[in-house]
């Protein structure tokens, strides 16, 4: 369990977060919402440290992972991340980009980290693709790699940071596919997306972030369809055609 | 250095980079030369001497080419390597360094050409290398022109095996450049 508390931020004197509080349950998918600037990103990059918040705690599993003395490393290694950017390593094949942090960091043995690794492949459709470099691949399959990679920690969340903004259309839904599947595994999810359809469907509570804060959160029936504040209203108005 | 966290640290190798860049090689050869053994009360034999001047000035330059080197890695690759659970070091042997070595490879083949040429200028020390022999082959031989000739012929083969070579290495760097 997750629980944010009173979390500001501010980069020099712009304050991006503020005053944000919520708790993400195991197997729960949270999904964010909101316009470009209200501080969805930051949120999301505070969970694992990214960013380091200004003022506040979060706390994952009775840890208060904003004490100075945790080992930020740990943390991050049962928190995955998958970016906007998907972030390959450019010089290394696929199946190595996702055999190198269990290898390197949890020690594990390469036998056995390309046996995960080849059942991550599998997972996410791209078996034959385990030799080939990052650059070879369509934005798509680079996500779906992205998200392999960060599964090969074996983490007990996850964290997307708009994984579809950076893709062409046709190639979004491969994507989804990947994250829906999970969601259906009860893995723990926090997304950030523009994906609204998406959102009500793989969502089971969805929160509306405008100028830093959690203007509205509920469920996505509630949210899309009686949103309470004027903001969200305005909001959705602009997006649902 | 440059980009480390400390300030002082920071400030020193600003002060060095500056410095080397600022003055001419030939000053630094001479500064090294006669500042050295008064610094140390040691008496260095010249090829050392010579041999510290280079490197001083060379790695100037060459702190340069990796700062830039580095620093054009997309930060994205620190933040996906961070996030995987990678310690800061981890991160920057396994990720930065190979990509960033990639980048700065041309620049350090310049870089190395460049410091075959000058280590010509050791010569005014009394070292007896290449340009120093020329001088006195012309001294002895009476001959103006040709082993000027001879010599800067020594040179073109020395830094044509070189790039050579780092052809070779950049281009198998670039396997996983091809679509």
């Amino acid at each position: 369990m997750i629980t944010v508390k009173h979390l500001y931020k501010s980069f020099k004197s712009h304050e991006v977060l503020n005053d944000i509080n919520c708790t993400i349950h195991d197997g729960e998918v949270i999904v964010i919402i909101g316009p470009s600037g209200s501080g969805k990103s930051t949120l999301l990059r505070c969970l694992n440290l990214l960013e380091t918040p200004t003022r506040g705690s979060i706390i994952i599993d009775e840890q208060d992972i904003t004490n100075q003395k945790v080992n930020i490393d740990q943390v991050r290694e049962k928190m995955g991340m998958v970016f906007q950017q998907f972030n390959l390593f450019p010089h290394k094949t696929v199946i190595k980009n996702i055999c190198h942090a269990p290898i390197r960091v949890k020690k594990m043995k390469r036998g056995d980290a390309e046996q995960l690794g080849m059942d991550l492949l599998s997972k996410v459709g791209l078996r034959d693709k385990k030799d080939v470099y990052p650059i070879t691949l369509s934005g798509g399959q680079q996500q779906r790699i992205a998200i392999a990679r960060a599964l090969a920690m074996q983490p007990t969340a996850m964290l997307f940071d708009e994984p579809t903004s950076a893709l062409d259309p046709e190639m979004v839904s491969e994507v989804l596919a990947v994250i829906k599947d999970l969601a259906k595994e009860g893995m723990t999810m926090v997304i950030v997306t523009h994906e609204m359809g998406f959102a009500k469907e793989v969502g089971d509570r969805i929160l509306f972030m405008d100028g830093g804060q959690i203007v509205e959160e509920n469920t996505p029936e509630e949210l899309f369809h009686h949103p309470q504040h004027a903001r969200t209203q305005n909001f959705l108005s602009k997006i649902l055609h | 250095m440059r980009r480390s966290k400390i300030k002082v640290v920071r400030w020193i190798s600003i002060a060095y980079v500056e410095f080397i860049r600022g003055t001419p090689l030939l000053a630094q050869v001479y500064l090294v030369y006669v500042g050295l053994p008064m610094l140390t009360q040691l008496n260095i034999p010249d090829f050392t001497t010579g041999a510290i001047a280079l490197t001083i000035h060379a790695s100037a330059y060459i702190s340069e080419t990796m700062r830039s080197g580095i620093e054009a890695v997309p930060y994205g690759q620190s933040e996906a390597a961070r996030s995987l659970g990678m310690n800061s070091r981890r991160t920057m042997l396994d990720i930065i360094l190979p990509q960033a070595f990639k980048n700065i490879l041309p620049a350090l083949g310049n870089q190395f050409i460049g410091n075959i040429k000058d280590s010509s200028l050791v010569s005014v020390i009394g070292i007896a290398e290449l340009m120093y022999e020329t001088t006195t082959v012309r001294g002895t031989t009476a001959l103006g022109l040709e082993p000027i000739i001879v010599c800067s012929l020594i040179y073109l083969v020395l830094t044509l095996t070189l790039t050579r070579l780092l052809t070779f290495i950049e281009r198998r760097l670039k396997s996983s450049d091809h679509r």
